[in-house]
């Protein structure tokens, strides 16, 4: 779109934009000569903290915040631990940027080491992603050969390893405690939190858990400043936003016209994304709802698509939050109880099985759709359903991570929104037994508040 | 004491690029995930006999090797085929027939999710967001990516996946 530059895409469909020379030839690496050529790690953190930068994995906390938290004065090792395990379903922006421009990444990555005084990264990579694994790795070498890592980094006394880890296909190690427990090579179960990882992360020292994007973002800060970063986005919009500033790379994906990873300023609303980027709804349909960032995050109506996509937009609509931003359309003609389906199925299948509440709460939920989709639904199943939803996560207090939440939103906006539709789908396929109970409601065993 | 006259599994090459990793990290244990993947490269599979050997290296119990191993359902104790193809049945990819692709490839393979081709070619797999959702329905084939794939072309990628395996 010619009203808005590309920044984190600008470099990404010219050839060879994987390479260390067309990064360069783009001015790539004037960061890291500015940092080392006379600014200070305080600094560095300074300049993020003002830009406003969040997090861009899905939970948008600020970035140069989450930096200051590892303690002054540390003697060492500081790990940082780049979550690459991009897995929320609907989001592949990580991966353009990997498999595109992997060297904004490692300048990024290389930026926020000095800033953090961390001596070793490691990269979480999810197993899916063969060609970034590649990409990233032979850029790695390059940086290596060119002085850019390895010791005394362009002349100055920083040092820094870049180490690639590779998954194994599991959904809880985008958490970033699962993560930390992966990397040291145990079951991905998320920690309880204190300590969190910037005072005892990776191999029990002060971790900086960064996502991909978020680090490709600190470069173009650093090289343009903070001030021109926060002429792109929205200003807090209460008490409690810090505002959501710079470019974002929004996935949309499902019923569109023209799938794909758009770049634009954060805010953008998501009739906009869909409409005027996307294409609009596939085959000239109507849009029933749209995911607005990953599948945790629930559902807007589409009565609610003039929700702006900045962090604070998609809550108020009653969604979860932004997440990764990756938006999945889906057209008139779904079947509510085949989204609520796929949905829980997901879930089921991923919850790490650590907390009882999320391991039990996802398979129920995941065996009540499959029942209801089979014609044998009841109409108590939809509270029964939003019972479970409203207990299982960290906003009940019933689970160490955020999965649960994850997996609650979609059934609370799916059933809230659509119940009507859920209703006439239960009365059709299962007429006779559309209102029959359970033993255990008679028993009163489906209250799982926390006590 | 070693009682046991077979074979080890792990190969002196395997056994070398393990070994190599170890400077990257402070703890050996954190090398598990990466020597289960190299020998899962290698093997296709990673064999309970392999286990102990493992923990071995990294100076670890056979069962905390055994404990990460099992959290990840990726690792399978018996070969899987020449390729391994997951189809997509998350989201994005299932509002584009992506479950439909599924079923119609396992039809024609003759193979529900999780089993492998008589021949040993090709295992075939559901995947959970294998995030190629601006392609879907999308399936990842070894490191292949089939993009918009549909159940009209599933005769097609049987056979792309059949010349993959030789």
């Amino acid at each position: 779109m010619p009203d808005f530059e590309p920044v984190l895409t600008a470099n990404i469909h010219k050839p060879d934009s994987h390479t260390l020379a067309v990064y360069r030839q783009n001015g790539g690496y004037a960061a890291i000569k500015k940092v080392l050529g006379g600014m200070t790690a305080v600094e560095v953190v300074e300049v993020v903290k003002a830009s406003g930068l969040r997090g861009r994995g899905g939970a948008g906390f600020p970035c140069g915040l989450k930096w200051s938290f590892l303690p002054k004065d540390h003697p060492g090792p500081i790990y940082m631990c780049v979550n690459a395990d991009e897995s929320e379903p609907g989001t592949f922006n990580n991966r353009i940027l990997m498999e595109l421009d992997p060297h904004q990444v490692i300048e990024g990555i290389i930026i926020g080491c000095f800033a953090t005084r961390a001596r070793a990264a490691y990269i979480y990579l999810r197993y899916e992603y063969p060609l970034s694994l590649r990409r990233l790795q032979a850029a790695i070498d390059e940086c290596y050969a060119s002085n850019l890592l390895g010791k005394n980094i362009l002349g100055s006394d920083f040092s820094l390893d870049i180490y690639m880890h590779r998954g194994a296909a599991a959904y809880i190690c985008g958490e970033e405690t699962g993560l930390i427990e992966s990397l040291e090579g145990k079951r991905a179960w998320p920690r309880i939190k204190p300590p969190f990882p910037a005072i005892e992360g990776v191999f029990r020292k002060p971790t900086v858990v960064n996502n991909i994007e978020t680090m490709a973002c600190v470069p173009h800060i650093i090289n343009r400043g903070a001030d021109w970063f926060k002429t792109m986005g929205v200003p807090s919009t209460g008490p409690r936003d810090p505002g959501s500033y710079g470019p974002k790379l929004y996935c949309i994906s499902g019923h569109i016209e023209r799938p794909g990873c758009y770049e634009l300023p954060l805010g953008i609303t998501c009739r906009e994304l869909i409409d005027r980027h996307g294409g609009g709804v596939w085959k000239g349909r109507k849009g029933k709802a749209a995911i607005p960032g990953g599948i945790s995050m629930g559902l807007l109506a589409e009565s609610e698509w003039d929700t702006p996509l900045d962090f604070a937009g998609p809550g108020k609509a009653g969604c979860l939050g932004l997440g990764t931003a990756a938006v999945v359309v889906l057209d008139e003609t779904v079947s509510m109880v085949d989204f609520l389906h796929n949905s829980c199925r997901f879930f089921a299948h991923e919850s790490c099985g650590q907390c009882t509440p999320c391991r039990e709460g996802t398979s129920w939920s995941e065996r009540i759709l499959a029942r209801i989709k089979a014609g044998q639904g009841r109409l108590k199943d939809l509270d029964l359903l939003l019972g479970i939803a409203g207990a299982i996560g960290i906003m009940p207090g019933t689970t160490i991570c955020g999965l649960a939440d994850g997996a609650a939103w979609p059934i609370k906006n799916a059933i809230n929104k659509f119940r009507d539709e859920f209703e006439s789908y239960i009365r059709q396929t299962n007429p006779s037994g559309a209102d029959r109970q359970e033993p255990a409601e008679a028993l009163e065993l489906v209250g799982l508040g926390a006590h | 004491m070693s009682t046991t006259d077979a074979a080890p599994v792990l190969t002196p090459e395997m056994r070398q690029e393990i070994c190599a990793l170890f400077p990257r990290y402070p703890t050996k244990q954190a090398v598990t995930l990466p020597a289960l993947h190299i020998v899962n490269e290698q093997l296709r599979c990673v064999p309970m006999r392999a286990i102990p050997e493992i923990a071995a290296l990294l100076e670890l119990s056979p069962a905390q090797v055994h404990d990460t191993l099992s959290f990840y359902g990726f690792f399978k104790h018996e070969p899987c085929g020449k390729v391994r193809a997951w189809v997509c049945r998350s989201i994005s990819c299932a509002l584009r027939g992506g479950e439909d692709v599924l079923a119609a490839l396992g039809e024609k393979l003759h193979v529900h999710p999780g089993e492998t081709t008589p021949d040993g070619k090709v295992t075939l797999e559901f995947g959970e967001c294998l995030g190629l959702c601006d392609f879907a329905p999308a399936m990842l084939a070894g490191e292949k990516v089939f993009k918009n794939m549909s159940v009209d072309k599933v005769d097609e990628v049987a056979a792309l996946l059949q010349a993959q395996a030789d």
